[in-house]
């Protein structure tokens, strides 16, 4: 019993492998060019699930290793079988997919039971899993799109938009450096250091931050992104305007969160700056700045999310002819459907790469706290 | 008596002081932005006015790229209580319709973010493939793109409330999520070990025990959640298919360089934006005596 258990994803798989056989060929009747590798692809995941039982008594390394192979291959075969029969693809093909998924999923749940010593192989783990994960979703997006043939115009397959990619790259690449170079990190520098300098003013005169803080908490729950034609219509259409909206939407955030993290400290560690006689410049550069820096830098990644939004859609009222923003308004409504996700996927990478870059900083300024040891 | 003097000294006088600060800015910066604009009307009208008129007119542009402050609570009161509710300039009406976005996609955001956060609490494997992907799921600028999807999805006949609320939930499911982990993860090992010796199942444990320790933690993620879903149903409504709501009043001003209403559907958010939060942390305050906490105890 509890074999099973533990191989209900492979024998689930198997069973499916065998009911898509009745279903066969992988292709309708009228498709283009009909196939034949249907039995191939069911007898590779029956394989896979033998060995598996084969190996039973091995660690999850070897298990999850016979299965991320088996699963890959056998999708790699679907998809390439996909190649001319959009739209006309018969119930075995989904039946196989579903059954290549599920390997995959055992894939990572042994993965996920592996529980190495070494650094490097847990980092790797740590990689692998999520990626296994990612790369499913890209798979079934890519068969469930060319699969059923859904009109391009409602969700392209990714294989079209990284091809799209591939061939503008010239555009995206001008339309980060307006957008992203220009724009987002001039208003988040703006924005980030008045946050700053305002929260130790307001840290300062006791007075300011009662009357501050109830407002800056009220402001960082406001649609403040409203501001982005107002903004438009007071420094013009290029870049500026948009490194306003940002400066005013990433300035909250950083108040809050510096003022939150400067009252972070005990009264314990104060009396012992004050026994050592220090002003307040020192108690604050020595002990209340370095506490105070794990909510710095959350404001600071809040903030890396919020710039780029507010910069994109700064630009959807009124751009000069380059621009992510820009871009995408203009490509929808030409229903160049591969060229806004194009857009979207590049900024979700700056995004992920903005994002990362300040975790990473954080990691080296905050290695004392218990959340990154 | 004295607690209440006290009160105001700590906690009115400043906020007050402030806000007359940012009023007594808003009025130096209407003047000095509409000054040129207004010098510039009566050179050509061959007017001469006082200092007093000339900063009186500035104050009284009908398009001013600065709305005094009275100017905007005017607009703000007439469009609000002077119209009728039905009426297409009614504030009320456009605060209506977004109002109903966000709460239909901030009712699914939650019920998504609380579902998947059960998912990762009890499955290994998803803990360690999806959180990272709940995290870069958040880089994706979906604010920015979230025209695109209302008009996507109005090509397929998808239209009304559905789509606008979609985006909200995109936006709300996400601290919703990062919350409940935490708040499913938070009791001790005592009390795990403890309903463990009663013999009580997964369903049992998260029923009696994770879940009511969440509680705090989902009215924390709420009020973030909450305000995220307006911001995502305002932007939604950003595309000109979207005929109602703050976003399109925000949009038709912007074009039409009606400054004064864009100003007033701004305040017109916030409100909503604070009354929202503030109806969230009274539903968790609510709950939380319910649950036994005393009156005093403050909500963690």
């Amino acid at each position: 019993m509890r074999r099973v258990i533990r191989n209900w994803h492979s024998l689930a798989a198997s069973l499916l492998a065998v009911a898509a056989l009745t279903h066969l060929p992988l292709t309708l009747p009228d498709a283009t060019g009909p196939s034949g590798h249907g039995m191939m692809i069911a007898a590779g995941i029956v394989v896979t699930t033998l060995l598996l039982q084969a190996f039973e008594a091995s660690g999850p390394a070897l298990r999850g290793t016979i299965l991320f192979l088996g699963a890959h291959l056998c999708a790699l075969a679907l998809i390439l079988n996909l190649a001319g029969n959009e739209g006309k693809m018969s119930a075995a093909f989904f039946i196989l997919v579903a059954a290549s998924w599920l390997l995959a999923w055992a894939s990572a749940s042994e993965f996920s039971r592996q529980e190495p010593r070494q650094k490097s192989l847990k980092a790797f783990l740590r990689l692998l899993i999520p990626a296994i994960f990612g790369a499913w979703i890209l798979i079934l997006w890519e068969v469930v799109t060319r699969g059923f043939g859904v009109p391009f115009i409602l969700l392209p397959p990714p294989s079209a938009i990284g091809i799209r990619i591939a061939g503008s790259l010239a555009i995206l690449w001008a339309d980060v450096q307006q957008t992203i170079f220009k724009a987002v990190f001039a208003g988040y520098v703006i924005g980030c250091t008045s946050g700053f300098v305002v929260a130790i003013l307001a840290d300062r005169v006791d007075f300011l931050r009662r009357g501050l803080m109830p407002i800056g908490n009220l402001m960082s729950a406001l649609p403040i992104i409203g501001v982005a034609p107002i903004m438009v219509m007071w420094f013009g259409f290029d870049w500026q305007s948009k490194a306003a909206v940002v400066t005013v939407m990433t300035f909250f955030p950083m108040l809050v969160n510096t003022v939150a993290g400067l009252s972070a400290t005990g009264t314990m560690e104060r009396d012992l700056m004050r026994t050592y006689a220090s002003d307040y410049s020192q108690t604050l550069t020595k002990l209340r700045l370095p506490a105070a820096m794990p909510f710095i830098f959350n404001a600071l990644k809040i903030n890396s999310t919020l710039a780029l939004i507010g910069a994109i859609v700064a630009e959807f009222f009124g751009t000069p002819i380059v621009g992510m923003g820009f871009r995408m308004s203009t490509e929808i409504g030409r229903m160049n459907v591969d060229m806004v996700w194009a857009e979207i996927a590049t900024a979700a990478v700056a995004g992920s790469l903005f994002y990362g870059l300040i975790a990473l900083a954080e990691r080296a300024v905050t290695f004392w706290h218990p959340s990154s040891r | 008596m004295v607690m209440r003097s006290d009160h105001f000294r700590h906690h009115a006088l400043p906020v007050l002081t402030i806000v007359i600060a940012i009023l007594a800015a808003w009025y130096v910066g209407a003047y000095v932005l509409n000054a040129s604009f207004q010098r510039d009307l009566d050179r050509r009208g061959n007017v001469t006015s006082t200092p007093i008129e000339f900063l009186a007119k500035t104050m009284a542009q009908p398009k001013p790229i600065l709305p005094a402050p009275h100017q905007v609570a005017q607009n703000l009161f007439e469009n609000t209580f002077l119209r009728k509710v039905t009426s297409n300039r009614s504030l009320l009406y456009h605060a209506w319709v977004t109002l109903s976005s966000t709460a239909l996609g901030f009712a699914m955001g939650t019920a998504l973010g609380i579902a998947i956060a059960i998912g990762i609490v009890h499955v290994t494997t998803l803990d360690r493939s999806l959180m990272p992907w709940i995290i870069a799921s958040q880089t994706v600028p979906v604010l920015a793109i979230a025209p695109m999807v209302i008009v996507v999805l109005g090509a397929i006949n998808i239209t009304g409330l559905l789509p606008k609320a979609l985006i909200s939930t995109y936006l709300s499911f996400f601290p919703v999520t990062v919350g409940m982990v935490k708040g499913l993860r938070s009791p001790d090992r005592i009390h795990l070990d403890l309903i463990r010796t009663y013999h009580a199942g997964a369903l049992q444990t998260l029923l009696k025990l994770r879940l009511p320790a969440s509680i705090p933690f989902l009215f924390a993620s709420m009020k973030v959640a909450i305000a995220a879903s307006l911001v995502g149903a305002i932007v939604a409504e950003l595309p000109t298919g979207a005929a109602a709501g703050i976003g399109s009043k925000l949009l038709a001003g912007a074009y039409y360089s009606q400054t004064i209403d864009i100003w007033a559907a701004l305040i017109a958010g916030s409100v909503l934006a604070a009354l929202l939060v503030t109806l969230v942390g009274l539903a968790a305050r609510m709950v939380d005596r319910m649950m036994g906490a005393k009156p005093e105890g403050k909500p963690a």
